[in-house]
C-alpha cells in the first residue's frame, strides 16, 4: 500500500491551521519519525495519514497496489485497554480484522510472548501497569501484522525502563518487516529509532533528512533551535 | 402510638411467618417489575448505546426528551396506558387491561427512559475513551457500540438495578391500569395504598418493610457488583 502520499494537505479548527499545506511522501523501508516541539501538529498529521481525521484540503493516497485501507494500525499516547484479559484485547483487534478464530489464539499467544507478556495474558488488561498496557496496545496492533504502524508518543508516559521495552519492542516490528511511523517530542528516542526525521513547526514541514545528518547540521533554523534547546 | 408499635409487631410476625396473604403480594410485584426491567433493558440499553455512538439528525433533541422523560409521573403513564388498552382503546382488543400484563407494559414504559438515558450517558463517557482506538481497529457504530455495552456492563447492571427500583417501588401507573385486584393484581406499593386507607395498619406496614428491604438490597448489590468490577478489572 506504500507508498503514502500527502498532497498539500491542511487540516483547520477554530479558525486555525493545524497543519499547514503539508507534502510529503513517505515510503517503504526506513524508520520514519515525526519530530517536533508540542503543539506542531504532529498527532494532528499522523491521525490525517491513519484516517482517523479528514484533511481540510489536500489530498492523502496510499499509491500502493493492494491500496487496502486495513493494512495499518496505530498505537496511541494512552493505551486504550478493553475491560477484559490481555489476551482477549488482542484477539478483539483480530477478530474486527477478520482472522479466523483459531489463528486469532495463536497469533495473539505468539505476539504476547513477544511483548514478554504471555505469562500476564488472563490478567484484567486494566490492571496492569502503565508500561504493560502499552505492551498489550504494541501486540493487539503487531497481531494484525500491518504493512504500516502508526506510533503516536507510545513513550510520553512511561517511565526510561518501561520506555526501554517499548523502544526494543517497535525495534522488533519494524525487523520483522513493519513500516513505523512514529511521533516523538525526546530527540534521544528519536536519535535511537529514526532512520529519518521529518521536522515540524507549526503546522509546518520544515525539514527532512536521514537522521545522522539531521542532528549534525540540520538545514532548519527552526530544527537547530529545537536541538539545541534539549536538556543534555 | 400503641396500635403503631402493636402494628410493626403483627408486620414483624407476618414476615417472619411467610404470611401467604403478604408472600403472594411480593411474589406478584416482583415478577411484574423483574420482567418490566428486563423488557426495558432490551429496548433502553441499545437506545442508550445508539444513542451515545450514533449521529444522526434530531440525535440531541432525543436525548432532551430521554433526559426528561426519566421524570414521568407514574399516574400519567398509567392513564396513557389506560386508555391505549382499555375497551374502546387501539390496543383493546387484546383484553389485558387489570391484569399483570398491562402493569408490565406500564412500568416498562416508566422505565424505558431510565435505562436509555442513564447508559447514554455512562457509554458516551467511554466512547469518549474509545473512540479513536475502536475506530482504528476499524469498528463500525454497531460493533462500536456492542463493544461498549459489554465494556460498560458493570455500570449497566447498576442502571438496570436502579430501574427495577423505580418499577417496584412505584404505585400511581399500577394502580390505575392493573385496578389492585386482590389475588390478581394488587402489588406491594397498591396494596400499601388500599390498606392504610381501610386502617389495617399491620399488612401495610409488613409490606411496606419488605419493599424497604428490596430496595435497600438492590442498593447494596449495585454498590457490590460495581465495587467487586472495579477491583477486578479496573
Amino acid at each position: 500500500m506504500l507508498p503514502l502520499v500527502l498532497d498539500a494537505i491542511s487540516f483547520r479548527a477554530g479558525g486555525k491551521a493545524i497543519i499547514d499545506r503539508v507534502s510529503v511522501e513517505i515510503s517503504t523501508g526506513p524508520r520514519t519519525v515525526i519530530l517536533g516541539p508540542n503543539g506542531a501538529g504532529k498527532s494532528v498529521l499522523m491521525r490525517l495519514c491513519h484516517g482517523l481525521f479528514e484533511p481540510t484540503s489536500g489530498t492523502i493516497v496510499w499509491q500502493g497496489s493492494n491500496g487496502g485501507h486495513r493494512r495499518q494500525a496505530m498505537v496511541f499516547q494512552r493505551p486504550v485497554m478493553l475491560r477484559r484479559s490481555a489476551l482477549a484485547n488482542v484477539i478483539y483487534g483480530m477478530r474486527l480484522a477478520g482472522i479466523t478464530s483459531r489463528e486469532r489464539e495463536l497469533r495473539a499467544r505468539d505476539v504476547l510472548e513477544a511483548v514478554g507478556l504471555l505469562h500476564l495474558s488472563g490478567r484484567p488488561a486494566r490492571m496492569l501497569s502503565g508500561g504493560e498496557q502499552q505492551r498489550v496496545a504494541l501486540a493487539r496492533a503487531w497481531a494484525l501484522n500491518p504493512e504500516v504502524l502508526f506510533l503516536d508518543e507510545p513513550t510520553a508516559n512511561l517511565d526510561p525502563g518501561a520506555s526501554r521495552d517499548i523502544e526494543n519492542i517497535i525495534a522488533q516490528i519494524h525487523a520483522s518487516g513493519t513500516k513505523i511511523i512514529m511521533t516523538t517530542h525526546n530527540l534521544g528516542q528519536a536519535r535511537r529509532l529514526a532512520d529519518e526525521i521529518l521536522f515540524l513547526h507549526q503546522g509546518r514541514l520544515v525539514e527532512r533528512a536521514a537522521v545522522e545528518p539531521f542532528f549534525r547540521q540540520p538545514e532548519s533554523a527552526e530544527a537547530a533551535s529545537f536541538i539545541r534547546d534539549e536538556i543534555p | 402510638m400503641n396500635e403503631i408499635s402493636q402494628a410493626f409487631g403483627v408486620a414483624g410476625a407476618m414476615i417472619l411467618g411467610f404470611d401467604s396473604k403478604l408472600i403472594e403480594i411480593v411474589l406478584l410485584s416482583v415478577s411484574v417489575s423483574l420482567v418490566a426491567v428486563v423488557i426495558a433493558s432490551i429496548i433502553g440499553l441499545p437506545l442508550g448505546a445508539a444513542m451515545a455512538v450514533g449521529r444522526f439528525p434530531g440525535r440531541q433533541a432525543l436525548i432532551v426528551v430521554l433526559n426528561a422523560l426519566m421524570g414521568l409521573p407514574p399516574v400519567v403513564v398509567g392513564l396513557v396506558v389506560y386508555l391505549l388498552l382499555s375497551r374502546a382503546g387501539p390496543l383493546g382488543q387484546y383484553g389485558i387491561l387489570f391484569t399483570p400484563s398491562a402493569m408490565v407494559v406500564a412500568q416498562t414504559i416508566l422505565i424505558v427512559p431510565i435505562v436509555a438515558a442513564l447508559s447514554r450517558q455512562v457509554i458516551e463517557d467511554a466512547w469518549q475513551e474509545y473512540r479513536e482506538q475502536l475506530r482504528s481497529l476499524g469498528a463500525g457504530s454497531v460493533t462500536s457500540a456492542l463493544t461498549l455495552l459489554w465494556d460498560a456492563r458493570f455500570s449497566l447492571v447498576t442502571i438496570v438495578l436502579a430501574g427495577f427500583g423505580r418499577a417496584a417501588a412505584e404505585v400511581g401507573a399500577v394502580m390505575i391500569v392493573g385496578g389492585n385486584i386482590d389475588g390478581v393484581t394488587r402489588v406491594m406499593t397498591t396494596a400499601i395504598a388500599l390498606e392504610t386507607s381501610k386502617g389495617d395498619l399491620p399488612l401495610a406496614l409488613g409490606l411496606g418493610m419488605v419493599l424497604l428491604a428490596l430496595i435497600l438490597m438492590l442498593n447494596a448489590a449495585a454498590f457490590w457488583v460495581k465495587e467487586a468490577a472495579q477491583r477486578r478489572f479496573g
